[in-house]
Order: C-alpha cells, then sequence, then structure tokens
C-alpha cells in the first residue's frame, strides 16, 4: 500500500446510491478486488538452480513479490569432519565443496597448514600450483559460459562449454591423475612433477580456449536477445554487495576493483605475474558474463606467461612423515573462481585441525537473493541465479 | 473396373475413412522424420556430438524406440487434477495439427480435401491447439503448468494477428484463398513481367515470407519463442505433469505441427508441389509433387530448427512488444503495399 501524501488534495466524495464512497470505503473496495499472491517453490530438484537450492518464490503474476532462499539440502559437515582427520586427509574433503575447480580449494587450505608449520613449498610446485589453479579456474568458469546461455533457453553454447573444457580436465588429469578430485597438494609441494610433454600440450589448448572465448563472444556477448535479456537485469550496485559479502567476478562486475590475487596477503606466485583485472561499471547480469569472460581468456593468458617462466627443481619441501602442525591460528584466503574463499584453521598442536571455519564464496553470493529478487519476472529470477553463478557444494558444504 | 473406379465406387463412407487414415499416420510420420532429422541429427551436428547412433543405422529408429518406451510407461493423473479435462487435452492438440493437413494439397489430384477458403480454414483451425494447451495448463493442478499455460494463451493469440496478415498479401497476389488456387497462382505467375520460373511468392512477399515465419516460430512455440515450455524456468510448462503415453501425444503435436506449418509456408510461399515450367494438369504431378512438396517443407523446417538451435529465449513482455510494435504494423504496411501495386500493375 502506497503511503497517503498529507499535502494531497483532499478526495472528494462522490454521490453514488447507497451513500458517498469516503477514501477509506475506496481502500476497501482496491482490497477486495486485490489478486491474492501465489507461492511458487523453485527447487529443490529444479533445472535453474543446478543443484538443490530452493527458492521460495511470492509472485503477483509473473512478478516476484519476494524471494527467500532455503539452503542446506546438501549439507554434508565439512566443517565439523575435518576435526576427525589429519591434515593431509583434509585436502580430500575440501575437493568437494566447490567441485568444478577442485584443485583449488585444496590451496588455501594447504596454505594454512604450511604457514602455521612454517613450511614453504620449492618455487616449481608453487609455479604448478598457480597453473593448475588457473586451469581449474578455466575448467570452471568456461563451463558458465556455456550454462548461462543454456538458462536462457539456447542449448548450444552449452555443448560447446563442455566440450572445451574436457580439454582441460584432460590437462588436469594427465598431471594428476584425477579429473574432478585431484587431490593433488601435499603439504610442503605437490605429489609429483609435470608428465613428460605436457607444457606443449597445454600451450596448444590455451589457444583454442581463447578461440572458444571468440566464439562465446561472438554467439553469446553479441546476441541480441541475450542482451535484451541480461542488460539491466538484477542490477547489484557496488558497495551494497560488498557489503553482503558478495565476492569474485560478481563483485568486480559491479565495478569494485578488488582481487585477492593483486590485492590480498601475497600467495603462490602472482604478486610475480602480470595480469590486469577486469571490472564493468553496470552491475547487471550481461556485466557478470562479460567480466567472467575476460577473466577466462586473462586465465589463459596467465597459465601461457607461467609456462614460460615455470623454474627447475624439486616439488616437494622436506617435511616429516607424520605431520603435526604446531598450535597456532591461520587464515588464508584466496580468490577463487566463484570468488573469496578462505580457511580459518585452528591447531593445538595435533595430527588434525582443531577448528575449521571455511568461508565459501557461493554462500555469501546467494545471500543477496531476497534482495535482488524484488520486483523482477519469474525469467529474470532464472538469469539473476544464472549469471550470479553459485556451486551448491559451495553454498551448503 | 479398375481398381481405382472400385475405389471411386465404394462410397463416401470408405473414401473418407481411407483420407482419415492417411492423415492421421501423416502425423506421426512427419513427426518422426522432423523430430529424427532435426532434433537428434542436425542439433548434434550442430553441438559437435554425434547423437543417437545405436538404434538402426546411424540412430534412425531410436525415435521409434522412445515411443515404445512411452507407451510402456505408468500413465499418471495427479490426484488434484481435473481428470477429463487432463485426459482429452493431448487429443485436441493432436486434432488440431489433424485438421491443417486436411487441406494442404501435395499434386493436382492429391489433397484430403480442396476447400474455397482453404487458407482461412488452415489458420483458423491451428489456433485450436491453444485451447489444449490452456486446459493441460489448467487441469494439471500445478503451478508450474498453471504458468506455462497462460504464458502459451497470451503468446499464441498475440502471434495469430502476424500470422494472418502475412498471408494476406499472399492472397492478394494470388486472387483466391484456396491452396491449390494459390499453387496455380504461382506457377503461372510473373515476377514483374518474367515469367522464367513462375513467381514463388517468396520473391515478391519477402517481407510476407519473413513474418509468416517468425509468427509460425512463436506458434509452433519453438526457441526463440518457447517461454510456455521454457524448461530452465518452468521445467516444462503445461506439458510437467504429463507422462507416458499421453505425453507421447504432445510430442507428436509438436513435431506435426511444425511440419504442418513447414507444409504451409512452402505451399503458400515457395510454389507448394508444383515444379516452374512443368504442366500443372500432368499426371505424373500426383507422384512427384508429394515429393517436391516434402523437399520444400523440409528447407522451411530447416529454417524453423536452425533458428531454435541457435537462439536464446525472450521474455514475455518483450515477446509481446515484438509482436505488437514491429510484426504487426510490418505487416500491416505491407498488406497496403501489396494492394496498391496490384491495382497499379
Amino acid at each position: 500500500m502506497s503511503t497517503v501524501d498529507p499535502d494531497a488534495p483532499p478526495i472528494p466524495s462522490i454521490d453514488v446510491p447507497g451513500g458517498a464512497l469516503t477514501p477509506l470505503a475506496d481502500a476497501q473496495l482496491n482490497v477486495e478486488l486485490d489478486t491474492g499472491d501465489m507461492i511458487l517453490n523453485l527447487g529443490p530438484q529444479h533445472p535453474a538452480t543446478h543443484g538443490t537450492l530452493r527458492l521460495v518464490v511470492r509472485l503477483d503474476g509473473e512478478r516476484v513479490v519476494s524471494a527467500e532462499p532455503v539452503i542446506g539440502y546438501m549439507h554434508r559437515g565439512y566443517e565439523k569432519l575435518t576435526e576427525f582427520r589429519t591434515y593431509p586427509q583434509v585436502t580430500t574433503l575440501v575437493n568437494r565443496i566447490d567441485w568444478l575447480s577442485s584443485f583449488a580449494n585444496e590451496v588455501p587450505f594447504v596454505g594454512a597448514a604450511e604457514e602455521l608449520m612454517g613450511i614453504e613449498a620449492p618455487p616449481r610446485a608453487q609455479y604448478i600450483r598457480t597453473i593448475l589453479t588457473e586451469l581449474s579456474r578455466i575448467s570452471n568458469i568456461y563451463l558458465f559460459l556455456g550454462e548461462m546461455a543454456l538458462q536462457l533457453g539456447a542449448l548450444t553454447p552449452a555443448f560447446y562449454g563442455f566440450r572445451d573444457r574436457e580439454l582441460v580436465l584432460n590437462l588436469i588429469e594427465a598431471v594428476t591423475g584425477g579429473r574432478f578430485h585431484p587431490n593433488f597438494n601435499r603439504i610442503g609441494g605437490l605429489k609429483d612433477d609435470l608428465p613428460w610433454g605436457w607444457i606443449a600440450d597445454t600451450k596448444q589448448v590455451m589457444k583454442k580456449i581463447l578461440d572458444g572465448c571468440d566464439d562465446f563472444e561472438d554467439l553469446v556477448v553479441g546476441n541480441e536477445i541475450f542482451q535484451a535479456r541480461t542488460k539491466s537485469v538484477g542490477i547489484i550496485p557496488g558497495p551494497l554487495g560488498a557489503s553482503y559479502g558478495v565476492s569474485g567476478a560478481n563483485l568486480r562486475a559491479s565495478g569494485v576493483d578488488w582481487d585477492l590475487r593483486r590485492d590480498g596477503k601475497p600467495y603462490l606466485v602472482y604478486p610475480e605475474l602480470e595480469f590486469k583485472v577486469w571490472t564493468h561499471p553496470d552491475g547487471d547480469s550481461f556485466a557478470r558474463y562479460w567480466v567472467r569472460l575476460q577473466e577466462t581468456r586473462e586465465a589463459c593468458l596467465l597459465v601461457l606467461q607461467m609456462l614460460e617462466r615455470l623454474p627447475s627443481g624439486p616439488v616437494m619441501a622436506k617435511v616429516p612423515r607424520i605431520i603435526k602442525v604446531p598450535e597456532g591460528e591461520a587464515w588464508v584466503e584466496t580468490e577463487n573462481p566463484l570468488g573469496q574463499m578462505g580457511y580459518y584453521v585452528i591447531s593445538k598442536g595435533a595430527t588434525g585441525p582443531f577448528r575449521t571455519k571455511i568461508r565459501s564464496a557461493s554462500f555469501s553470493n546467494v545471500s543477496i537473493l531476497p534482495w535482488l529478487l524484488q520486483g523482477v519476472y519469474v525469467p529474470d529470477v532464472i538469469t539473476v541465479l544464472a549469471s550470479l553463478y553459485f556451486i551448491l557444494g559451495d553454498i551448503d558444504r | 473396373m479398375s481398381a481405382v473406379h472400385l475405389a471411386v465406387d465404394a462410397g463416401w463412407g470408405w473414401t473418407l475413412a481411407v483420407k482419415v487414415v492417411v492423415v492421421m499416420a501423416l502425423i506421426p510420420l512427419g513427426a518422426l522424420i522432423l523430430g529424427y532429422t532435426f532434433l537428434l541429427k542436425m542439433m548434434s551436428h550442430m553441438q559437435s556430438r554425434l547423437g543417437p547412433m545405436e538404434a538402426g543405422p546411424h540412430g534412425v529408429l531410436q525415435l521409434v524406440m522412445d515411443g515404445l518406451k512411452f507407451i510402456q510407461k505408468e500413465d499418471i493423473t495427479p490426484v488434484e487434477a481435473d481428470k477429463r479435462v487432463f485426459a482429452i487435452a493431448p487429443m485436441i492438440v493432436v486434432i488440431s495439427t489433424f485438421l491443417i493437413f486436411v487441406v494442404i494439397p501435395a499434386g493436382p489430384k492429391v489433397a484430403v480435401q480442396n476447400l474455397d477458403v482453404g487458407v482461412f480454414y488452415a489458420l483458423a483451425v491451428s489456433s485450436l491447439s491453444v485451447i489444449g494447451v490452456l486446459m493441460a495448463g489448467w487441469a494439471s493442478a500445478n503451478k508450474f503448468a498453471l504458468l506455462g499455460a497462460l504464458r502459451a494463451a497470451g503468446q499464441l493469440i498475440a502471434y495469430e494477428l502476424p500470422l494472418l496478415l502475412a498471408v494476406v498479401g499472399v492472397v492478394i497476389q494470388a486472387g483466391t484463398m484456396n491452396l491449390q488456387g494459390i499453387v496455380a497462382a504461382q506457377a503461372n505467375g510473373e515476377i514483374f513481367g518474367w515469367g522464367g520460373i513462375g513467381n514463388p511468392f517468396v520473391i515478391t512477399q519477402f517481407v510476407g515470407f519473413l513474418l509468416f515465419m517468425v509468427a509460425a516460430q512463436a506458434e509452433l512455440s519453438q526457441t526463440p519463442f518457447d517461454m510456455p515450455v521454457a524448461e530452465s524456468e518452468l521445467v516444462a510448462g503445461y506439458m510437467v505433469e504429463y507422462t507416458g503415453f499421453r505425453f507421447l501425444f504432445f510430442f507428436i503435436g509438436e513435431f506435426g505441427t511444425a511440419f504442418a506449418y513447414a507444409a504451409l509456408a512452402a505451399t503458400l510461399f515457395l510454389g507448394g508441389w508444383a515444379i516452374p515450367n512443368v504442366d500443372l494438369a500432368n499426371g505424373w504431378m500426383n507422384v512427384v509433387g508429394p515429393l517436391v512438396l516434402f523437399a520444400k517443407l523440409m528447407f522451411v523446417a530447416f529454417l524453423i530448427f536452425w533458428a531454435r538451435f541457435t537462439y536464446p529465449r525472450l521474455r514475455e513482455d518483450q515477446l509481446q512488444a515484438v509482436a505488437w510494435k514491429f510484426l504487426i504494423p510490418i505487416a500491416l504496411a505491407n498488406i497496403v503495399l501489396t494492394g496498391i501495386l496490384k491495382v497499379a500493375l
């Protein structure tokens, strides 16, 4: 109901059979003619939530009155489980948080353990870690580039996304032996060195991915219907997004120039590398897609850059056989494909963590949904969900 | 007495029965051909994959097998559903397709019924499917289905108008609403005095052809106008509660209608079953005509499905804006221009 303007002229009463219609009666009439809202459950099984997110949406026609995300359908209790595992075992768990970029999940946890133990991985291991992190960034975001078009109704780009991601997964598999869950990080370095011939293969694949990005630019970004569906839909103002804890490409698309690879505590070899942090001033769904597209390109260039500089040497530092982490607390955060990911590890000197807090990007990113979805149409709900790009494992942990 | 005479002498009842069986067989056959060629194979190759390869050579029997699978499935009716309406809805969608086929000619004598108001009739019965869709959405007692049905109703009614107006240009130029007459007008016509290939109306009525294709895309609920089914938003829209055989009906209806619209577009704009410079009354055209029509129809269907597999979908309000702000004014301008040229030349 709109509030009454005190300065407005009084509403004249009208002579009607049965008495005058006062403003109050008029309001009464409107209430009676008002149609009821419909409550629609989007999910937990819904193709657009790619996982088990449930959205309780109040609809007036096709317009959203309010929306509330309900999470927890996939909660696996990883924070608690880490308390009953040794440090080397925990990497197996954290692999499964954001399952599309598993390697990138291992990095901050291993980083936290190394920080507490005072160990540093050798330079070659650091470089390979960075390369694999960027490869998992490509494999993650590249899928998004196709998936978002699929959510908007275009079938074909999704298959291009899957096709080219396969090449990147093959590269990761060649190094680690695992396509989805590499579990390749060790405290103090890596399990193995790169296989023979891998560098040449990677260079070729990176060129293919760069070509694929050009295809997406033509096929999706340049498409008038795609632009009409995404431009000025789901605008997140930069400061508001930051106050909700939105991070990663979602925040950079709102014009906030903030990337932990450059602005955070230095980790891996990012301080030695040259790369551009892409931002977009608009903050709408289109901007989020555009920023991610540029980030994929940037990641390809980063990989090529690192392959040129790759130092030689061992990939494992000297660590004791049984890893015991000295007492202390550590907070390590990294810029993951979905945004800021951090581990707060408390150690009491045992073989496993005493307590672990996992800060995952998607959990904070979807927290803005109730604000963002007010007043949009049902098709735009899908656009907004797709462009925020969350992984359910990353929300529920 | 020859077999032909026997058939003629067999009385109207038998003739009607044969016609009904032929048309009834045409719908699933057309749906199979389009489904296999475009949905399974063309889309797969566009998306750098092979598609089904196991059932029959190159997977040709895949859809037959899928059909058999659907027949075996349990037929579920939701508890809350309006049972009778729920059961009738898929039939109505298929019947509307069936009725379009009745007037489409495939040769000088190959036509189920040669109506004088063929165009008018075809476009009128094609909109019957809206009723089926609305019934399905309402009777399912499902919110997604209801939203899908309401979208379908709004969309199909909005695009009925540009579809009709696009055809008016053709009717003015041909001077008849009879589909055989339109085929003859194209075969015997001249393009501004040159009669080398007759006058397929796609050349002089290219605006009408474009409008017809866009509106047909919307009438068929194909991407970029597939909001009624919008599988990423409404899961499957009005079809969401249908299983087994009833779902198969909707599937056949969808592709059968695409077949019918493609045939209609081929007849109205590409010259139908006629071949340029071949006598229309030639008896052989009864055999060759259907093949010619089929070739043209497949070309039109290719255009429809090409767009379907390439574009994302519009939003509901954008869809209405396209119809009312662009298609209808252009169609009206096209009619005025056609009328002026028809009188002036």
